[in-house]
């Protein structure tokens, strides 16, 4: 196949908010601003950020459940952004979602197995037997046993119910799983469960992941590479492994420095940033991060930092570690695939934490 | 809940069988007017003579028509409308202006309205009763699709490819079913009120065929004298209305999860 499984191409969603009841336009939200990365086959990409940075929606952007503002999204090359709503139906095979809440991201009236086969049957017609056979394949890949089947939503755990939704996401077999925070809701052991559940899956299925998390340790132990936002931009994007190693932009080290690490003798990075994720309603002018940078300088105030291509594979968008030496009218770069940095992942196991 | 089946059963039954076991309704004898109870007449004659009872046994017939014949219409029409407006818009926009002026007319006076343009009858006064009561309807089902689209499963589902029809139908239509029937029991509740009151006014059913309402209308002159021509059929449709109602209010505590503790 030439070209990335999945492409993003200066993803923009702007949300105009209401004023009211003379219908006068109110702010405008500026959730995702000029996003763009690629995913490979086979690999992991993670998005992470704080809360309200914008990586939900960039989920919901890439599912199409929201339109975007501007940009692109390309499933193996195609433009899926300029589709009507039934020309999508044949990328959903191609692509499939996990969704943050195992709770209300299930039908509580249908049981296990009519969920999970949804999906094929949305393709195609089962007969009986094909559906009973589909849905106990798909809960043993999840790890579950057939006869649960039967069951409702409300009968099962937060974690089995987790992998209901993986199940569901499988049914397609798609190349592309798009995961949004789909073990934040969970508890760590079950967390752990999962994590290893998807790279099982991904070794035996060779599925690629866009992987949306706010906890660095779970990014740590599943991505090959890791994209952080800021207020709705890419900040820096970069194999997991010299990520992790060595942040670039100062917000990705003080993202870092802030996760809980599990060895008091380990001396903290003391990486100060004072107050608080500014609003997206109004960011700051130039680098959004600015305000609460230590490194800021006059620059950082009045330009809009690029995301820069560095030596060793990553990208960052600051005016002080990454300054852009050419100028040049590529606005986002997308930084090539993973393949180079086919990192042999640590095989943590429990307490990832 | 069982006894608002119940009752609602059992007058259901009386009003089929109501031929086998009792007289002629419409039969006037001018020497038995006003009479009392009797082993002939089981609750006395009317001011014409007809026998009360076979009257209020087949005036059941036409409450319990038009009630359950507007309940299941309001239900239907409100369901789609609310359906399609919580779904699109543009239709929303629309049809739930429309149903704003529809239901800032008394229906009473809408009926009334109706019945002179067409002259009496059961059908139009089921039109009548039935289309007022379509916007609290429509407006219940609305809410309850705006509220289930956006929930998550109704997203996955999407994400998993399924069309619009099988959206609706397999995963926003089911919510909606619960509320629909507790409304529909007051729907139903309501348009025998309705009916009796239109008919009570003259602009009902017409005069010759039996009905709670008309009965209480022609014979409220002689409550003096023969009160049981008034409150047989007033004291059935008060029972008709809360055997109604009793399911109704049974069917919430059914449907709604926090009150299951019971059975």
């Amino acid at each position: 196949m030439t070209g990335p499984l999945l492409k993003v191409e200066n993803l923009t969603k702007h949300y105009q908010l209401d004023r009211g009841f003379l219908r006068k336009s109110g702010p405008l939200v500026r959730a995702v601003e000029d996003v763009s990365f690629s995913v490979e086959t086979g690999e992991t990409l993670c998005i992470v950020g704080e809360s309200g940075c914008g990586k939900s929606t960039v989920a919901r952007l890439l599912m199409r459940i929201v339109e975007p503002t501007g940009g692109r999204v390309l499933v193996d090359g195609a433009d899926i952004t300029s589709l009507k709503r039934h020309e999508l139906r044949p990328y959903r095979r191609r692509m499939q979602m996990v969704f943050q809440d195992p709770y209300s991201s299930l039908n509580p009236r249908l049981t296990a197995g009519q969920i999970i086969t949804e999906p094929v049957e949305n393709f195609e017609h089962l007969n009986r037997a094909e559906r009973r056979a589909l849905a106990a394949d798909l809960l043993q890949k999840v790890g579950m046993s057939p006869e649960m089947m039967h069951r409702l939503p409300s009968e099962f755990s937060g974690g089995q119910r987790q992998r209901l939704g993986i199940a569901r996401a499988l049914a397609l077999q798609p190349p592309l799983i798009i995961a949004d925070e789909a073990v934040s809701a969970l508890d760590v052991s079950v967390q752990a469960q999962i994590l290893n559940l998807l790279m099982d899956l991904q070794q035996q299925l060779g599925i690629a992941f866009v992987f949306i998390s706010h906890d660095l340790s779970v990014v740590e132990h599943i991505g090959h590479r890791v994209a952080v936002m800021y207020l709705g931009r890419i900040v820096e994007l970069a194999p997991s492994e010299a990520f992790f190693a060595k942040p670039v932009h100062p917000y990705a080290e003080a993202l870092i420095a802030a996760a809980p690490v599990p060895d008091p003798t380990r001396v903290r990075l003391q990486v100060p940033v004072e107050g608080e994720v500014p609003s997206p309603i109004n960011p700051p002018t130039g680098c959004a991060f600015h305000p609460r940078c230590p490194l800021a300088v006059e620059r950082c105030r009045v330009e809009v930092p690029r995301l820069v291509p560095m030596p060793d594979g990553r990208a960052a968008a600051c005016h002080v570690r990454a300054p852009a030496t050419d100028v040049t009218d590529q606005r986002g770069i997308s930084v090539a695939g993973s393949s180079a940095f086919a990192i042999e992942r640590q095989n943590l196991s429990i307490g990832i934490r | 809940m069982f006894a608002g089946a119940g009752l609602l059963a059992l007058l259901i039954a009386l009003s089929l069988a109501a031929p086998l076991f009792s007289g002629d309704p419409q039969n006037m004898d001018p020497f038995k007017r006003l009479q009392p109870p009797s082993t002939e007449l089981w609750l006395g004659s009317d001011n014409l003579g007809r026998d009360v009872f076979a009257r209020t046994v087949f005036g059941a017939r036409i409450s319990l028509l038009v009630g359950l014949i507007s309940a299941a219409g309001a239900a239907f029409g409100g369901l789609l409308i609310g359906v399609m407006a919580g779904y699109s818009r543009q239709f929303d926009n629309i049809v739930m202006r429309v149903m704003d002026g529809l239901m800032s007319i008394p229906t009473i006076l809408l009926a009334i309205a109706l019945v002179s343009l067409t002259g009496p009858g059961i059908g139009i006064l089921i039109v009548a009763i039935t289309v007022p009561q379509i916007p609290t309807v429509a407006r219940l089902v609305r809410s309850v699709v705006l509220g289930v689209r956006e929930r998550p499963y109704v997203e996955a589902a999407v994400c998993g490819g399924a069309r619009l029809p099988k959206v609706l139908w397999r995963h926003i239509l089911p919510s909606t079913i619960p509320p629909l029937m507790v409304q529909s029991a007051n729907v139903c509740a309501n348009a025998i009120l309705i009916e009796a009151g239109l008919s009570f006014l003259g602009a009902g059913v017409p005069p010759m065929i039996p009905s709670w309402g008309n009965m209480i209308a022609s014979s409220r002159l002689y409550l003096a004298i023969a009160p049981l021509t008034v409150f047989a059929p007033g004291i059935c449709l008060a029972v008709t209305v809360l055997a109604i109602n009793l399911l109704g209010d049974g069917l919430r505590d059914l449907f709604d999860p926090r009150s299951k503790r019971r059975r």
